[in-house]
């Protein structure tokens, strides 16, 4: 085929769009929008590269804040929010096999998310409205530095995203208590008791014991989404609140910000905003590793109900884990502080640690295994936590964390590593291995153009984690800038490293378009010509 | 006493090896799991015994840099401990007010900084002159922000916020305002 012709229809014309079902067509929209906000996120972490080493001409100093509260917001809500909601929209209902809830549900946690996240990444570009995603009080009313109408649509698309995560937290409990129509009352009580880990709790008490009916990355993906549904309602909370303001001085009113403790706010936001990095984003990742480790070894999960009893206690320490957060806040407590802080945080070691061996024995159980593109990306998101968990754990230290809280460290070794190398990695796995299911059997255009994906993103996103934190130990601060080039050897290294990344997101995504064409990729926006809930076409 | 920079070096070389070891597990991994082998299933023993030494690893952390770290002690109690000098400083749109221009210090003093808001959430860190941290802790409005010190060594440092109070926050620094002067004695 010529390269016009792959460029419109696909790798050998393989993908039809016509012949997808709603749900595929629903879970390909949700990925394609994931990925091209990840493009997004990429592009503006690149500028932000560039700027930590010389000043870009381009780009004024609260363009580039702006830039740093949008980039992470863009990453979490438009892109992995995105993939991963779209990929467990498509996942609960197949491995439960019945239909999903609400297709048309799921159609608006999309639009919502993917709407939500432009609304708030544009008021950022055109009002330069720059709190960060840790909005401390009262920075985000502080309408001296900020726009009050741009912090008005920033908050409002947040919101909007809010909303949407919460049809996506309904839409995953209906589907798995639900009875489709025309099928048997099915027990809905004891499906949630499942689900959500009560049926192992009550078996470690009981003589009968009761058998676990919801398969184990469905109740990963349940107690996930119970961190979902809480971190939606703290954000939501804070959201309104921070809206009251907004309003009340667009109406010429002064509201007095000291009204709120600022102290105690920091506590709750982060409390709803660490059930996302310490909460959902370990459960699913847990749950996404056991999911791809039995379908990529064909074996049944090692130690099965320690896996689905570490998944429960991760759930609950991602309750308990916010005062890491609040470290070098003299006022909070010293109790939470030592408790919360520091010892219930080090659960998350065992906890990843359990999931990281689990995964791994599993996979040990099949071999010799074929170094198939799930595997190889799996291992990296292995990799990328193992990396980055024991990174975390330092700076949740009393001691450390005097001298590295808000340094490049926290940033760099723990943040990006989890997220661009464990994060990411996993879901590219996810992709790789929903592919050919999701798109009646498409095939990748390049094989090499994978293997410069995979090498581009390991090796940058692992180098980048480590220059910066580099330049943390040094003493760089993140959220801040260096005009004289103070650390600009880490940060010229870290630049390179981050081309490397655009390079390896440029393979992925040209790779991704010459598989499914022009053609293909426009056809997953249209209506489905299928009137049918079933995941994949019948025949 | 162990300076900052000799328990950042720790951490280095620590976190270093420890990188090192991870990477050749997964590759060592990835070259097994592909190659020729029994599919032997691993043994509970081996996961129960790693399970015992992340727990051990994960509560020994915080127990070595508690008992090592010479500030970590002093930081959770330092109401029980008399300061040498007090600096109190206040922080009000975006500036630092500082009770004199340069706040000199004795080697061996034991420092409080008493540091308010006035309006945003900010930071209060100490720098060296190569840029390195010292020290640094939040500074929220409305709440008590303390840090005990004790300065062993004598230098120059820099003040500068550590946390982001918006673009102009950037510029929050005072440069070579503490002056660490060899030790008075106090017989």
């Amino acid at each position: 085929m010529s390269f016009t012709k792959t460029l419109l229809n696909g790798e050998q014309g393989l993908f039809k769009s016509e012949t997808l079902t709603p749900m595929q067509k629903l879970t390909l929209r949700f990925v394609v929008v994931g990925l091209i906000y990840f493009g997004f996120v990429v592009i503006e972490g690149m500028l932000m590269r560039l700027y930590e080493v010389k000043p870009l001409p381009f780009i004024t100093e609260p363009q580039f804040f702006a830039i740093l509260t949008a980039h992470p917001l863009v990453g979490i809500f438009g892109s992995t929010y995105l993939i991963v909601f779209g990929a467990f929209l498509f996942l609960v209902p197949f491995l439960m096999k019945k239909p999903l809830w609400s297709i048309k549900l799921g159609n608006w946690t999309f639009i919502l998310i993917a709407i939500g996240t432009f609304t708030f990444w544009f008021a950022g570009f055109v009002s330069h409205y720059a709190p960060l995603y840790t909005l401390y009080w009262p920075l985000p009313a502080d309408f001296k530095q900020f726009s009050v109408w741009g912090g008005t649509f920033f908050i409002t698309g947040i919101a909007l995203v809010m909303v949407g995560s919460a049809f996506f937290v309904i839409n995953i409990f209906k589907t798995i208590t639900y009875t489709p129509e025309g099928w048997d009352k099915q027990p809905s009580k004891a499906l949630l008791a499942s689900a959500l880990g009560i049926t192992g709790f009550r078996n470690l008490f009981t003589k009968n014991k009761k058998e676990h009916i919801v398969p184990l990355p469905v109740a990963a993906v349940a107690r996930g989404s119970v961190d979902v549904a809480l971190n939606t309602a703290i954000i939501l909370f804070t959201g309104v609140l921070i809206l009251v303001y907004m309003i009340a001085a667009i109406m010429g009113f002064d509201l007095k910000s000291s009204a709120i403790d600022a102290l105690l706010y920091k506590n709750w936001f982060w409390w709803g905003l660490d059930l996302i990095a310490d909460g959902l984003v370990l459960i699913f990742v847990a749950g996404t590793w056991y999911l791809l480790a039995t379908m990529i070894s064909g074996k049944p999960l090692f130690m099965q109900n320690i896996a689905r009893a570490a998944l429960l206690v991760e759930l609950i320490v991602s309750w308990t884990v916010w005062s890491h957060h609040l470290l070098s806040d003299q006022a909070q407590p010293a109790i939470l502080k030592v408790l919360s802080g520091e010892m219930v945080t080090a659960f998350e070691l065992i906890t990843q640690g359990l999931a990281f061996f689990i995964t791994l024995a599993t996979l040990w159980s099949a071999r010799p295994l074929k170094m198939t593109n799930p595997l190889k990306f799996l291992l990296a998101g292995l990799l990328g936590f193992a990396l980055a968990v024991p990174a975390g754990i330092m700076q949740a230290d009393v001691g450390l964390n005097r001298i590295l809280h808000n340094t490049q460290w926290v940033v760099g070794p723990h943040v990006h590593v989890a997220i661009l190398v464990g994060l990411n990695m996993t879901l590219y796995s996810v992709i790789y291995i929903l592919f050919p299911i999701v798109t009646n059997g498409a095939k990748m255009y390049s094989q090499k153009l994978v293997n410069v994906h995979f090498w581009c993103h390991l090796i940058g996103g692992i180098g980048m984690g480590a220059f910066m934190g580099m330049a943390g130990l040094k003493g760089m601060l993140r959220r801040s800038l260096y005009i004289n080039g103070e650390f600009n050897l880490y940060m010229i290294f870290a630049a390179i490293c981050g081309t490397l990344l655009l390079i390896g997101f440029i393979a992925f995504f040209y790779n991704i378009l010459m598989s499914v064409g022009i053609k293909g990729v426009i056809g997953i926006f249209t209506p489905s010509k299928l009137k049918t809930k079933d995941l994949v076409p019948a025949n | 006493m162990v300076d900052s920079k000799m328990v950042l070096t720790g951490q280095t070389l620590a976190y270093t090896l420890y990188c090192i070891v991870i990477i050749l597990l997964v590759a060592w991994f990835s070259i097994k799991v592909t190659g020729k082998g029994n599919n032997l299933a691993v043994k509970p023993t081996l996961f129960y015994t790693f399970v015992g030494f992340l727990t051990v690893l994960g509560v020994s952390l915080h127990l070595i840099t508690y008992n090592t770290i010479p500030w970590a002690e002093m930081d959770l109690h330092r109401q029980d401990y008399k300061p040498d000098k007090t600096f109190v400083i206040t922080v009000k749109d975006h500036q630092f007010i500082m009770p004199s221009e340069i706040l000199s210090i004795n080697v061996n003093d034991k420092v409080l900084f008493d540091v308010k808001s006035e309006d945003l959430t900010y930071g209060f860190g100490l720098f060296r002159a190569d840029n390195s941290m010292m020290f640094q802790m939040q500074v929220v409005p409305g709440h008590r922000n303390d840090i005990l010190w004790n300065f062993d060594r004598e230098g120059v440092y820099t003040i500068r916020s550590t946390e982001y109070s918006g673009p102009k926050g950037v510029f929050m620094i005072k440069k070579d305002a503490v002056h660490v002067l060899p030790a008075i004695n106090k017989n």
